[in-house]
């Protein structure tokens, strides 16, 4: 990409996805689901690679607390398939920690559902 | 890009470190008040993810135009409510189209139900939603959004027009209120537990 005619060369909008995610293709879904919670790993956890300014981005973000996989897709206006990538890359690094969901054999749990509904009672009345 | 926004601490997941997420669709054809739902209960400012949905070609031996492929991009929006100290729930607004194949198999995996949100004005256009919740095997309940003015069918007609069986749960609501809304919640969630027993 070259910054000529006035370009902005770190738009996104004008920077095609394969080339922010470095030509990586999708991670296994399960690993980084919509309501996967992810936050940046202790600094010494981290092995020393080379972040994209998309990924430093990233870190960032996630560096204050926890957020879904979705919330950062939300959060960066990055469409959800590149967030996904770029995670992953994080976390292979180090970078990153994440919350699995709830397995989806205990979805159907009572504890699960009960802990739903008595906190949307307790909330809202 | 290249610069992260900044982010309140409200933003972040409450005691992300204990935390596991469960989710919830609300799902309805267009406009129907999904993003007012899930905005009157979600405790952040609902969020908007977008994925570009890549679309076989309507006309296969289209072969001059540049790409083979059209794209699409989908929007989901979706809010956030911590439920416990341990459970953080978020509720998904889907849209209703059918050719969003992926994108509802990503919606649809792991979530505990789906609140179908319904127009009692226009029945039919829920129609391919429901069905596409029956297809993904979610359990659902009804939510009808009580527009202004909008005369309110009686449950048996409406239940007769969307086929529902018996002990489907139907609710009416006011998508713009948080009581309302979070009751039609309630309901979806009673009837979960119920069916579990």
């Amino acid at each position: 990409m070259t910054g000529r005619d006035g370009w902005e060369p770190e738009a996104a909008e004008l920077v095609r996805p394969y080339v922010i995610t470095k030509g990586r293709g999708l991670p296994d879904e399960d690993d980084l689901s919509l309501i996967t919670l992810v936050t940046a790993s202790a600094e010494d956890a981290r092995r020393p690679t080379r972040l994209s300014p998309e990924e430093q981005s990233l870190l960032e973000l996630c560096s204050a607390g926890y957020l879904s996989v979705a919330e950062i897709a939300g959060h960066t206006h990055f469409p959800l398939g590149v967030v996904r990538i770029l995670l992953a890359s994080l976390m292979e690094g180090g970078y990153v920690t994440t919350r699995p969901p709830v397995a989806p054999a205990r979805l159907a749990d009572r504890e699960i559902l009960e802990e739903v509904l008595n906190g949307l009672r307790a909330k809202f009345g | 890009m290249g610069s992260a926004p900044s982010l309140g601490e409200q933003d972040y997941v409450r005691g992300g470190a204990t935390q596991t997420a469960v989710k919830i669709l609300v799902v309805g054809h267009f406009a129907v008040g999904k993003t007012t739902l899930i905005g009157s209960i979600s405790e952040i400012e609902p969020l908007s993810t977008e994925e570009t949905m890549t679309q076989a070609a309507e006309a296969v031996d289209d072969l001059k135009g540049v790409q083979g492929k059209t794209t699409t991009t989908v929007a989901m929006d979706f809010g956030r409510l911590t439920i416990s100290d341990r459970v953080v729930l978020y509720l998904f607004g889907t849209p209703g189209q059918q050719r969003f194949v992926q994108m509802w198999e990503d919606m649809a995996r792991g979530a505990l139900g789906a609140l179908v949100l319904v127009d009692p004005e226009r029945l039919a256009d829920s129609f391919p939603v429901i069905d596409l919740i029956e297809h993904y095997g979610l359990e659902y309940a009804i939510a009808v959004n009580h527009f202004d003015g909008a005369p309110l069918r009686d449950e048996r007609a409406l239940r007769e027009a969307l086929d529902l069986l018996d002990d489907t749960p139907v609710v009416t609501c006011d998508a713009r209120d948080e009581k309302s809304s979070a009751a039609a919640l309630t309901t979806l969630v009673r009837y979960l537990l119920d069916r579990t027993r």
